[in-house]
């Protein structure tokens, strides 16, 4: 177990190193100057030099990489290009709005999607089942850009229920804030719950037909609702992971979706920063993300290694 | 129930102050939308066009300014005097200004301002317009005399640019993301990404601006803009980026629509250098290609004025010179194969992000296909574009709007990317730049317009409209965009 | 009782749809969409112009019919990409199991899964310019793991089967073994997971055209369309639905292809086994 853990460690730790170098390597490639950009295109050629040379972009890549790799570990992601501030900080707003954005429409998925997949397993081959399969096949084949932008049309412009983007921040009281976040959250809600629900329901059929369910029914535990705990229990277990993706993709995938509504969000913040060219961005938020999706995996890894009791021997 | 009821009735209290609160605070705040950030909020230093759209004006002023008529007006000078040989300025300053900070103007910061800028390891984005400045002396606390190496009839043109602004040497250090001026609005707050918040200046020395507070809000996207004004999200949209909803707008009696003009020529920039383009025959061939009004139709809704020029269409100095490209195919048929390009060729459209380029870029390949010249679209980002087309001169055409009033001077440069080598345009320029007789001024003038036209150095397309989209009670809108700025002084709501 | 053939036989049908359009645009196009006529723009649903036409006055079917080409070409050679680099990695991680291939390939996989994928994809359109060619490069990449991890857990359990454990022991090559009698008992997994694939392609390259890093003017494509058509949606919204419906026929007939090829091709349900 001891050494699984390690060798575990070390598989993170490499992950971390090499994605940093992919990371840094795409960004640097990237062409196109930073100060030209900010610049514009009255800039004189010494005026656009003294600013490379104030961003430091006139150091050897190297040493670039690793003051940023060391800035890292310190917590520092450096100052941005263009907006001269603190990349932590211009990262912890953000956060403020990603973050709950992703949670808001994880939770309408999963709200969504249990009850529907759960009714689906019960009712299998009959119609509700057909039902439930029929708009969980369409939900997934809607592209959420597309559906946002038909909400926007319906519900912010038509109906003016709703306004049509941005975000005023926390500040204005909890109601606003989630207001603003309702048309974005149901936007990328709805192929993910499409796509849970039916994980849900295949989940529960497969522990429905499972050997140990058919015994306990055999041995006369007749009671639907514990042989449903008994199942449902064990479904959740793929279910689970499949939130977790589902997480880490809502925070970084939501780009278009911020676009759409002008949200000031992560992903925005790295859209914009690759076509200004602010490269520590780029950089650290990708690193970032990377990073919370390495550590994610990493966890579960370890948890499943001491739930499980296959792998505590060292055999894989 | 007691309990209840107290509830009940705090909330009621509490809902009728905000509601209150609400309708007094629309009467003095307004929230107005624009559709780029600035990245950095120094005018003076690295400065993009959206710095001044937020900042010009409201937050800083410089000793002179623009009026909305283009027209250089007095600003932090009230008064000069300018020598017989035209070398020597003497600017008489207001008095009893201060910076935001409470710290007093006086001409020891017009000094540090005007040295700041033509310093060595100056970053301002437009060095070029101090070069010319041999020295500043401060003659009293509200008196400055300006030296120049040379005559100069632009002078006071250019002292009323964005990048020329009067700084502190006491807030100078974190000016870019506190910036403190003598402007009727002080900078309250900056959300990136989202919006910059003003206040108004209670202690400023001139007019009092009628608003309270003045928020913008960044909207690039186009969509978002017309979602964001419908819904009325915003109370204007200055710079409205997408035309082809304006009419909705104006058929709409919450709202008003201004379209006013700018100074940017929007052009089909070609790289003279580059074979075939550097043939000036295949240059008029694909002049009298394109059909403005076709593109104006189709990119722009109608919005936009057809130039035959590097010019500003609505300039007194202008001359109308699009008989000289107009709408001919046949006639550019005959010229190509003139050139030797009966079969026509091939050559890169790289287009910058505005619809006015991206779609533009479209129409004008399909009619540049219809005479047999095949072109090869990227679509670029900014930063892309200034590397590729605008430094590295990797191009044969592209499509952009060059906003800058007065900046006919552009091509005199061999070494800017149209790379035009004219030894009789760059003779006209250099004597214009030392001419300060108006009516000289005004032949010069004309005679650069004739040149650049004849020599088909660029395709001359329209002159940009600047639509802004508003709530209908809200007075004092500029309507036209004589500089990059967002003129909030004057405006209010109607009652 | 839900028949498996009814998801094929739907599916089948409309994935035709957009394959049939395809085709028939490479020969003919009701009316060529390079050519602009600005004056003829927005017209509504008429018999010449089914779906009426577009800002720039083009027919919005031939839009369609070309769209489908694009979209149907990128997602398909990104397919490509991903089994043709992840199927031998996963036979390979099968192969060498427990060891430190098997151990790398699998850390790559986690790597690749962990980047996210739009991110990336911007990035690299941003480093090489935008276009069809890079979409598909974008977009084939973060296919390979899907391919590596399938192949390698169908893999690995067929390499506990007797069949393969007798070709060991008389004296086959990994190598041999893994293409004569592992691969083929794999396709129907990969047929099926190919056409999920194939799926995701499709609003992949939707979302890239979407925001202007997909195939370029004048090349029509459905994402980009969709672009276009956002700021007329009050004044026009067929510029906008008729894409997205286009988009949703797509995805949803791959879908149900997928579905009823699993149903169809699952040995389980067949009973036999290729030795």
């Amino acid at each position: 177990m001891i050494k699984y853990f390690f060798r575990r460690l070390f598989t993170f730790v490499l992950s971390l190193a090499l994605a940093s170098i992919v990371i840094f390597s795409l960004v640097e490639i990237a062409p196109g100057d930073p100060a030209s950009f900010m610049l514009g295109i009255n800039a004189q050629p010494d005026t656009i030099a003294a600013l490379r040379s104030e961003l430091g972009l006139d150091q050897p890549k190297i040493n670039r990489y690793f003051d940023w790799i060391g800035g890292m570990l310190t917590g520092d992601f450096g100052i941005s290009y263009t907006y001269r501030t603190n990349v932590t900080e211009m990262v912890g707003d953000r956060l403020w709005v990603s973050l709950p954005l992703a949670l808001y429409a994880l939770f309408l998925s999963t709200v969504i999607a249990i009850p529907t997949g759960i009714y689906a397993a019960a009712k299998r081959g009959k119609t509700g089942d057909f039902a439930v399969i029929s708009a969980t096949q369409l939900g997934i084949a809607i592209p959420n850009f597309w559906f946002a932008i038909i909400l926007v049309g319906i519900f912010a412009i038509k109906l003016q229920w709703f306004s049509a983007g941005g975000f005023s921040g926390w500040k204005d009281g909890l109601f606003n804030g989630i207001t603003s976040l309702t048309l974005p959250a149901i936007a990328l809600a709805l192929p993910q719950a499409a796509i849970l629900s039916r994980v849900m329901r295949s989940a529960l059929i497969e522990t429905l037909g499972e050997d140990y369910i058919r015994t306990a029914r055999a041995k006369g535990l007749s009671s639907s609702q514990t042989i449903w705990t008994h199942a449902l229990r064990n479904a959740l277990i793929p279910v689970l992971t499949i939130i977790g993706l589902q997480f880490s993709f809502l925070l970084a995938g939501a780009i278009i979706i911020e676009q759409v509504f002008y949200l000031p969000g992560l992903g925005r913040l790295v859209f914009q920063a690759i076509t200004q060219r602010d490269l520590i961005v780029v950089e650290s938020v990708v690193m970032l993300l990377v990073f919370a999706v390495i550590l994610v995996n990493f966890i579960v890894d370890i948890t499943y290694m001491l739930v499980d009791p296959r792998l505590r021997q060292d055999s894989i | 129930m007691k309990y209840h009821f107290k509830l009940l009735l705090s909330a009621g209290v509490l809902a009728t102050s905000l509601g209150i609160q609400g309708a007094h605070a629309a009467k003095t705040s307004m929230t107005i939308a624009l559709q780029l950030e600035p990245p950095h909020l120094d005018p003076t230093s690295a400065a993009a066009g959206a710095i001044d759209s937020v900042l010009y004006s409201n937050v800083f002023e410089g000793l002179t300014r623009f009026a909305s008529d283009g027209a250089v007006i007095p600003g932090l000078a009230k008064s000069w005097e300018i020598s017989e040989d035209g070398t020597e300025y003497i600017f008489h300053l207001n008095s009893a200004v201060t910076f935001h900070d409470g710290s007093t103007m006086d001409a020891n910061d017009v000094k540090f301002s005007l040295d700041r800028a033509r310093a060595e390891d100056s970053t301002n984005a437009q060095k070029a317009l101090f070069s010319g400045i041999k020295n500043v002396e401060v003659l009293a606390s509200d008196k400055v005399k300006v030296t120049l190496a040379s005559p100069n009839g632009s002078f006071l043109f250019n002292m009323a640019w964005g990048d020329a602004v009067i700084v502190a040497p006491e807030t100078i250090d974190d000016i870019k993301t506190n910036p403190v001026g003598t402007g009727a609005f002080k900078f309250s707050n900056w959300v990136q990404g989202d919006k910059i918040e003003l206040l108004r200046n209670e202690e400023y020395w001139g007019k009092p601006a009628h608003l309270e507070t003045a928020t913008f809000k960044f909207i690039s996207d186009p969509s978002a803009a017309f979602s964001a004004m419908m819904a009325q999200d915003i109370d204007a949209f200055a710079g409205f980026p997408a035309p082809e909803n304006l009419a909705q707008f104006e058929s709409d009696s919450r709202f008003q629509v201004l379209v006013g003009n700018t100074e940017g020529e929007t052009i089909l920039s070609t790289n003279n250098k580059m074979p075939p383009l550097d043939n000036v025959k295949v240059r008029k061939a694909i002049a009298h290609a394109i059909d403005r009004q076709a593109i104006i139709d189709g990119a722009m809704f109608g919005y936009g004025t057809p130039i035959g020029t590097h010019f500003a269409p609505h300039h007194p100095d202008y001359v109308d010179l699009k008989a000289n490209s107009n709408y001919d195919p046949e006639l550019s048929k005959k010229l190509l194969s003139e050139a030797g390009f009966s079969e026509g060729f091939t050559t890169t459209l790289k287009l910058p992000p505005p619809s006015y380029a991206r779609r533009g870029g479209e129409i004008i390949a399909s009619q540049l296909r219809a005479v047999g010249i095949e072109t090869e679209i990227s679509n670029l980002e900014w930063a892309q574009w200034l590397e590729e087309v605008f430094r590295g001169k990797d191009y044969g055409l592209t499509i952009v709007s060059h906003t800058e009033p007065m900046d006919i001077g552009i091509y005199a440069r061999p070494e800017y990317y149209f790379q035009y080598d004219s030894s009789e345009f760059q003779a006209v320029i250099k004597a214009l730049n030392v001419e300060s007789n108006p009516q000289k001024r005004s032949d010069l003038l004309r005679k650069a317009q004739r040149i650049i036209s004849e020599d088909y150095v660029n395709g001359y397309l329209f002159e940009l409209a600047f639509p802004t989209v508003a709530n209908a009670k809200i007075m004092g809108l500029w309507e036209n965009a004589p500089t990059q700025a967002t003129d909030l002084t004057d405006v209010k709501w109607a009652d | 009782m839900i028949r498996p053939s009814t998801s094929l036989q739907f599916g089948i049908l409309l994935c035709l749809i957009p394959m049939i359009m395809a085709t028939i645009s490479f020969f003919w196009q009701p009316f060529d969409v390079t050519e602009l006529n600005i004056s003829n723009r927005l017209q509504p649903v008429s018999l010449t112009h089914p779906f009426g036409t577009d800002h720039f006055g083009r027919d919005m079917l031939s839009m369609i019919m070309v769209g489908a080409q694009t979209s149907i070409a990128v997602a398909f050679v990104a397919v490509g990409i991903g089994v043709l680099f992840g199927v031998p990695l996963g036979l390979f991680a099968a192969n060498w199991r427990g060891g430190f291939i098997d151990d790398g390939i699998m850390r790559f996989n986690d790597l690749v899964f962990a980047f996210p994928s739009l991110v990336i994809a911007i990035l690299i359109t941003a480093i090489a310019g935008p276009s069809a060619f890079n979409a598909i490069v974008a977009i084939g990449i973060f296919n390979i793991p899907v391919f590596a991890r399938i192949s390698r857990g169908a893999a690995l359990s067929l390499w506990q089967r007797e069949f393969i454990l007798s070709a060991q022991v008389a004296g086959k090559t990994g190598l041999r073994i893994s293409t004569e009698h592992v691969l083929p008992n794999l396709m129907h997994i990969l047929i099926v997971q190919a056409t999920i694939q194939f799926s995701l392609g499709i609003l992949a390259e939707a979302g890239l055209s979407y925001i202007g890093l997909g195939a370029q003017p004048p090349t029509p494509s459905w994402g980009r369309m969709l672009a276009d058509a956002q700021t007329m949606v009050s004044l026009a919204p067929r510029l906008a639905i008729v894409p997205g419906v286009a988009i949703i026929i797509t995805v949803l007939g791959l879908n149900l292809l997928g579905d009823g090829l699993r149903d169809a091709l699952d040995p389980k349900l067949r009973g036999s086994m290729k030795k």
